[in-house]
């Protein structure tokens, strides 16, 4: 537990000590309010409710701002040959891989928690239902370190940030394009029910959504863990079959 | 303190490392000397627990790399051959960081930190951020890290490649004076090191040991008192193959 946590302390320092960290915080800020206040129609619309101004539109951002946080974390390690280092220290390479993960999703925790202001303003023009806001900020969390675990495994592969960001990009583009609403109406027509219904089970929204809408079900809980687990595995088996 | 033994690795058909077998003692500092491509650094790589060996095992004070890495990697100070190290650190962060991770706490971190700094000479830069160093600096740093938790082993991937000749001959007596306590492995190109540095040196072709001596046997068996002499009688030259 200390070998991650001296890990953590290490990743996040230097999250902070460059600009990339703060750069895509006030990105991400500034896009989630764009689209809360122009598709969202969030003050015309006068509902007293985040789902549909805010949360809706926060997959879109992060599908590229997420790998762009992430797209370092292993990424780097090869291609300065740091590995080698952390390769010899006597920790376990899962003490890094979780090390990193969490420095990773506390940028992203720090970043989703300071749209706070939309919560407040939420609260002083209507009386929203706090509790399903709550539910979809907990969706957004699981969403951002879903999208982060992809890039640590795509990371694993390649020592280039670059290849590293536009590939987990893509994956969570697609994720979240796939099965989209007016997409998924398209291709639905010319599939049966129950394939639809399999692809729309697979993609972000249907347990995206379920969560801003403030409903608790365990699929969601399951779909958003597994991914993150399956990621996380994947990067151990990776990095150890690089070095044999 | 290391004991080597049949180690062999092969990258696909190639052999890099064949059977190779020795040992250092505690106080013994024994030179690795090689062509680029011999397997020197595949050797140490494997001898520190970084790669895995395709057979053959390796002991360090007794613990087995391949059956207990972490225990094993505790008695490990190594230097790899780029000397990686994190940019985005101080060389006091980093080196702060270093001992941690080998376990060091409080008081202990800080006198293991200090004492680094000093035995490497690095007073003049130790507040400075690691990617405005020189090289000489970068590869002292890289040296400081692995010198942190008093190995009773150090394993040094040519420890004064990019050095002026004053460095060189600073990291040499540093090699000799450490060797008194510790069992040293470091490689190198530069066969007067042999003689200013070595208690015992083998030369390595192809991934097998040609010559195992004391320098001064080595200087015998040369006949002609040059140890270059001897390393090109018994290394095969990369444009051998061309030749034939």
């Amino acid at each position: 537990m200390k070998d991650v946590w001296t890990i953590y302390k290490r990743e996040l320092g230097s999250y902070f000590s460059q600009p990339i960290a703060y750069a895509i915080i006030i990105i991400f800020l500034l896009l989630s309010m764009v689209f809360t206040f122009t598709l969202g129609n969030f003050i015309e619309t006068g509902d007293a409710s985040l789902t549909y101004s805010f949360f809706l539109y926060l997959p879109f951002v992060l599908t590229v701002l997420v790998p762009a946080v992430g797209m370092r974390l292993m990424s780097e390690e090869l291609r300065s040959g740091t590995i080698e280092l952390v390769g010899t220290y006597p920790i376990s390479l899962w003490s890094v891989i979780i090390g990193k993960f969490k420095a990773a999703a506390t940028v992203w925790l720090i970043a989703i928690a300071l749209t706070f202001p939309i919560w407040i303003t939420v609260n002083y023009l209507g009386e929203p239902d706090n509790l399903s806001i709550l539910s979809g900020y907990i969706g957004t969390v699981l969403l951002a370190s879903t999208f982060l675990a992809i890039t640590l495994f795509v990371s694993a592969l390649t020592r280039d940030q670059v290849i590293c960001l536009i590939v987990s990009s893509a994956i969570c583009i697609g994720l979240v394009f796939a099965t989209f609403d007016p997409f998924v109406r398209q291709y639905s027509k010319a599939l049966p029910t129950g394939v639809k219904d399999a692809i729309t089970s697979l993609g972000v929204w249907d347990h995206y959504l379920s969560l801003a809408r403030g409903a608790f079900r365990l699929q969601d809980f399951v779909w958003f863990i597994s991914i993150i687990v399956a990621s996380l595995f994947g990067t151990s088996a990776i990095l150890s079959a690089k070095r044999s | 303190m290391i004991e080597v033994e049949n180690l062999t690795k092969q990258f696909g058909t190639k052999t890099a490392v064949d059977h190779l077998s020795f040992s250092v003692k505690k106080g013994e500092v024994l030179g690795f000397l090689g062509p680029n491509g011999a397997g020197k650094s595949t050797t140490m790589r494997m001898v520190t627990g970084f790669l895995p060996p395709t057979s053959g095992t390796v002991r360090i004070c007794g613990v087995s790399v391949i059956d207990s890495p972490k225990a094993a990697k505790r008695h490990i100070g190594y230097l790899p051959e780029s000397a990686p190290l994190y940019n985005d650190m101080t060389v006091t962060g980093f080196l702060k960081f270093g001992a941690e991770i080998r376990g060091l706490t409080g008081a202990a971190k800080r006198e293991a930190v200090d004492k680094a700094i000093e035995t490497c000479f690095l007073q003049s830069v130790a507040k400075q951020s690691i990617d405005t160093l020189s090289k000489g600096y970068r590869h002292r740093t890289c040296l400081a890290q692995s010198l942190l938790h008093d190995p009773e082993v150090l394993i040094l991937d040519e420890p004064t490649d990019g050095l002026d000749p004053n460095q060189k001959h600073e990291v040499r007596q540093l090699i000799r004076r450490l060797g008194e306590t510790k069992a040293i492995l470091f490689s190198t190109h530069i066969l007067e090191e042999v003689e200013a540095a070595c208690t015992r040196a083998v030369i390595v072709d192809r991934g097998r040991i040609v010559v195992d001596g004391t320098p001064q046997e080595l200087i015998d068996k040369s006949g002609t008192g040059s140890l270059t002499d001897l390393f090109r009688q018994v290394t095969t030259r990369d444009t051998a193959g061309a030749a034939a």
